[in-house]
């Protein structure tokens, strides 16, 4: 698993660690998912690696959308934010820009995240600004009991499409690779541990990442089940897989047949996150969220004389 | 009483420099010390169509675009032929007589052809500065002058550009002082400069002063000038600008921002508003403080989007689903932009809840004069009870605990107090954990949408965040009536219109013998329903001058006071009013002809 974390956690980050337990993680509500929601292994996954990379529960903050898997923050004990629909990455961007030393985590569904906030999607990953976003990718509406999502393979029978979808799936990871992610994994709930270890790595990760999780509906979505998943889903850490070409990571993200790759299929370390491009949050003042509120008067004398 | 009172239109096709050369003749004016007006009338389109700028200048108030032209300035045949019509006795117009020809002008009209070929030699572009030149020396003010703010103008394009104008105009000039007579008084030139500002830069400026640290935007007219201030300046300032994929997302970012406690504002049009109307609601559930700038144009959708209206008012009343408490504000002029900006978001932070403005074109686009000693950057700060990470921001001067006495098991993010506002820690802060959900929510965030509805929860809430409003209304200054204290009948008006209705006053008790006053409401929400009450009940007649066709401020006046006014004067062309024409809508009423008057635009553009 030696791909997906680029650095060990910092001297301090194990030091803080040592004050946590994994049930510091865990919120005030129980989940009130379906027994058997994929949703749970994602959320145990999330505690998992937020404890093992020893980050304060106050200095992270969960950022989700609408929909099943978007109640996930209240679950967690972080800051949180629960917002519209398809919306977490807008809302999950100003928070990262009005307080950089946050860990921002946007969470939600793949209505959420591909469907209704599609356009915020692409253009959040273009920023490559450090957020780590996870869909919990069921392939259907579970909230409103059962309609074709983004990624409902085509063909799939659900009650908007009750004789069959004609419409193409979306494949986030080649999207993703494309639209300008730099840490594009997949995970299945089915495989916890190795769903710990990419969750780690895109955390740690200094730029946008990407973690699709197969995270069955077993309500609503017959037909990408656990059973549907578990012989097809090949783990790339177990196959020697580098996930530095573009080309051949291209490939790998467009694989969907009788085996599917998870594991971490593409991530470049060259591009400098959205807030080290940017020239304010780089004079040495901390986050914008915490400086002084004003200008000094040498300041608006310069904006007087230029409108006299 | 002024010296000197008079209006310049200068007309062509965009693309033809009307709008730098405007800005040169309002600068000079300004600093002269003149009060300056300028309100330009153009369309949707880069290159061609026709463009109308009108400038006002005087030694006295000046609070709209005016009544007349003193001088036109037609730099193509198509604007000689639209508007030579509306000179008057005792005006001039200067125009190229190499290119142009003008058609019958009234009696009394100077026409002062320039033969810019000779004057300006090869270079056909400066033609307005030649006829500037010839401008400025009839109104007696010194081509010094013209010569500074064309060296200011032309600053990027090196000494020679410079040179080459500076010689132009003092052709155009020394033509002028040869060939036409000059206006009878000279402008006055008074001690103190005054500045030059739109609208949209003192909305972004009036941000810069609240302490905005956080500005994002989608482009859409006429909000436009917001984003290309802030951008042009935000690094200096310390300001993140971002432009957004669109407004859905620029509504959202914000509030992300402001969530983390830095004061963060965006500004758009009614299209772009509407994009934002659901986040507008989560603003109010999170309780996040957000200030948003609505630069009202011409609707519905994309309508006219270089035209003014104020037709939005609904809009912002209904944005998003559901109650929830917000502020709504209608300045009346730039400068009052610039002072209500920072007191909306210490409103917005006090009480949690989004500050929306109502802006428009004709003040946000529309260019005046100020007095720099107006523009006070270090307006009064009060941020309520917000916790920040490095202990700042809360004001309840608690040095020994920075975070207000909370921890982890004491903290309620939306603890239902007497006042209905709760202590606000952002992320960051330790101890304080909790979930800010737009899902209805218990006093500690935890959700009760869900599996644990529970009534008596939910109408807590409701009513906590309904009672923040409770004291809001103290806090703002009432509308005040100007004019004298009886009158025959009583303007009332909202937002950009102050200034040109006031005029109609003076000029109704000037010209007409007519005793009018004026009562201009700014705040909406929440609204002086007692006051307002008060002071129209004692008016004889009241009539409601709005840039709008259904009267929308009229039916919201009615729905919160139950008074119903005697008549009503709307203009819904794309322009703005001119006082003359509320002053022949207001005799027109008054001598019983109609009760609804629709004043017809007479520049055609």
């Amino acid at each position: 698993m030696s791909t997906l974390i680029e650095s060990a956690p910092s001297p301090e980050m194990a030091k803080s660690a040592a004050q946590l337990v994994k049930d510091t993680y865990k919120g005030k509500v129980h989940p009130d998912w379906c027994p058997g929601c994929g949703d749970f292994s994602v959320l145990s996954a999330l505690q998992t690696a937020l404890f093992e990379l020893g980050l304060q529960p106050h200095q992270v903050v969960v950022v989700s959308g609408i929909g099943c898997s978007s109640n996930l923050p209240g679950f967690l004990n972080t800051y949180g934010m629960h917002t519209l629909h398809g919306r977490s990455l807008a809302v999950g961007t100003g928070v990262k820009m009005g307080n950089h030393d946050l860990k921002v985590i946007c969470v939600g569904g793949d209505g959420d995240g591909y469907g209704i906030g599609g356009n915020h999607f692409v253009h959040t990953m273009r920023r490559n600004i450090d957020i780590t976003y996870i869909v919990m990718d069921n392939q259907i509406y579970g909230l409103t009991t059962g309609q074709t999502s983004p990624t409902s393979v085509k063909g799939m029978k659900t009650k908007s499409t009750p004789h069959g979808s004609v419409e193409n799936a979306i494949n986030p990871m080649p999207m993703a690779m494309i639209g300008g992610a730099t840490y594009v994994a997949r995970g299945f709930s089915g495989k916890q541990k190795h769903l710990v270890e990419i969750l780690k790595g895109a955390i740690l990760h200094r730029g946008f990442s990407l973690v699709d999780v197969f995270s069955p509906c077993v309500t609503y979505n017959k037909d990408n089940t656990y059973q549907w998943f578990n012989p097809r889903v090949k783990i790339l850490e177990e196959q020697g897989y580098e996930p530095t070409d573009f080309h051949k990571a291209l490939d790998k993200a467009y694989q969907w047949d009788n085996e599917i790759p998870i594991g971490l299929i593409w991530k470049r370390t060259d591009l400098p996150p959205l807030e080290d491009l940017e020239p304010v949050l780089q004079d040495g003042q901390g986050p914008l969220a915490t400086r002084k509120l004003g200008i000094t008067d040498e300041q608006a004398q310069a904006i007087i004389k230029e409108l006299l | 009483m002024a010296t000197v009172d008079f209006a310049v239109g200068i007309g062509g096709e965009n693309g033809q420099g009307i709008a730098s050369t405007g800005d040169i003749l309002a600068r000079i004016f300004a600093r002269r010390g003149l009060n300056v007006n300028a309100y330009n009338a153009y369309q949707s389109i880069i290159r061609g169509g026709h463009t109308f700028l009108t400038i006002r200048a005087s030694d006295g108030p000046v609070r709209s675009m005016g009544n007349k032209h003193d001088v036109l300035i037609p730099l193509n045949q198509d604007s000689l032929d639209r508007h030579l019509r509306l000179m008057k006795t005792g005006s001039r117009v200067v125009y190229d007589s190499d290119r142009l020809k003008p058609g019958e002008a009234a009696a009394g009209v100077q026409l002062c052809p320039m033969p810019m070929k000779q004057i300006c030699g090869a270079n056909k572009l400066a033609a307005n500065t030649a006829a500037l030149g010839a401008v400025l020396q009839m109104l007696g003010i010194e081509s010094e002058a013209l010569e500074a703010v064309i060296a200011r103008q032309f600053k990027k394009k090196g000494d020679a550009v410079i040179a080459e104008n500076v010689g132009i105009a003092r052709g155009g000039y020394n033509y002028g002082a040869q060939n036409f007579e000059s206006f009878p008084v000279r402008t006055p030139k008074l001690e103190q400069a005054k500045a030059i500002v739109t609208g949209n830069q003192t909305t972004a400026m009036g941000g810069v002063a609240a302490g905005v640290k956080f500005y994002a935007a989608y482009p859409m007219s006429p909000s436009t000038g917001v984003l290309m201030w802030m951008a042009a300046n935000a690094r200096q300032l310390g300001i993140m600008v971002r432009q957004v994929e669109d407004e859905i997302g620029v509504m959202n970012m914000i509030i992300g921002a402001a969530h983390t406690g830095c004061r963060a504002m965006c500004a758009t049009s009614g299209g772009g508003f509407a994009l934002m109307s659901e986040a507008i609601g989560m603003a109010g559930m999170i309780e996040t403080p957000v200030v948003c700038v609505d630069v009202q144009r011409a609707g519905p959708a994309t309508g006219v989007p270089t035209k003014t209206e104020q037709g939005d008012l609904w809009q912002l009343l209904g944005a998003g689903q559901g109650d929830y408490p917000r502020i709504i504000v209608a300045p009346a002029s730039q400068l009052d932009l610039f002072h209500t900006i920072p007191e909306l978001f210490n409103l917005a932070d006090k009480y949690q809840c989004p500050g929306l403005v109502l802006a428009d074109l004709l003040i946000s686009e529309g260019t005046c004069s100020v007095d720099p000693a107006d523009l006070d950057f270090h307006p009064k700060i009060e941020r309520g009870e917000l916790i920040l990470p490095n202990g700042n921001g809360n004001g309840n001067g608690n040095a020994a605990n920075p975070f207000g006495g909370y921890n982890d098991s004491t903290y309620l993010r939306y603890r239902n107090t007497d006042s209905g506002i709760s202590p606000r820690a952002v992320p960051g802060v330790p101890g304080h954990i909790h979930i800010a959900a737009t899902d209805e929510h218990d006093e500690d965030g935890t959700l009760i949408s869900d599996e644990f509805t529970n009534p008596i929860k939910r109408r807590m809430m409701v009513e906590k965040r309904a009672r923040k409003m409770e004291t809001v209304l103290a806090q703002l200054a009432p509308p005040q009536l100007f004019g004298p204290d009886t009158a025959e009948v009583t303007l009332v008006g909202w937002g950009s219109t102050q200034g040109v209705i006031r005029e109609a006053v003076e000029q109704l008790a000037a010209e007409e013998g007519v005793v009018a006053n004026h009562l201009h409401i700014k705040w909406i929400v929440p609204f002086h329903a007692a006051e307002v009450t008060r002071q129209l009940s004692r008016s004889r007649r009241v009539i409601i001058v709005e840039n709008n066709y259904s009267g929308q401020f009229a039916r919201y006046l009615r729905s919160e006071t139950g008074f119903s006014a005697h008549g009503h004067i709307r203009k819904y062309d794309g322009e703005p009013f001119r006082p003359h024409h509320i002053v022949t809508a207001v005799k027109e009423q008054l001598a019983g002809a109609t009760a609804l008057s629709v004043p017809s635009h007479e520049i055609m553009v």
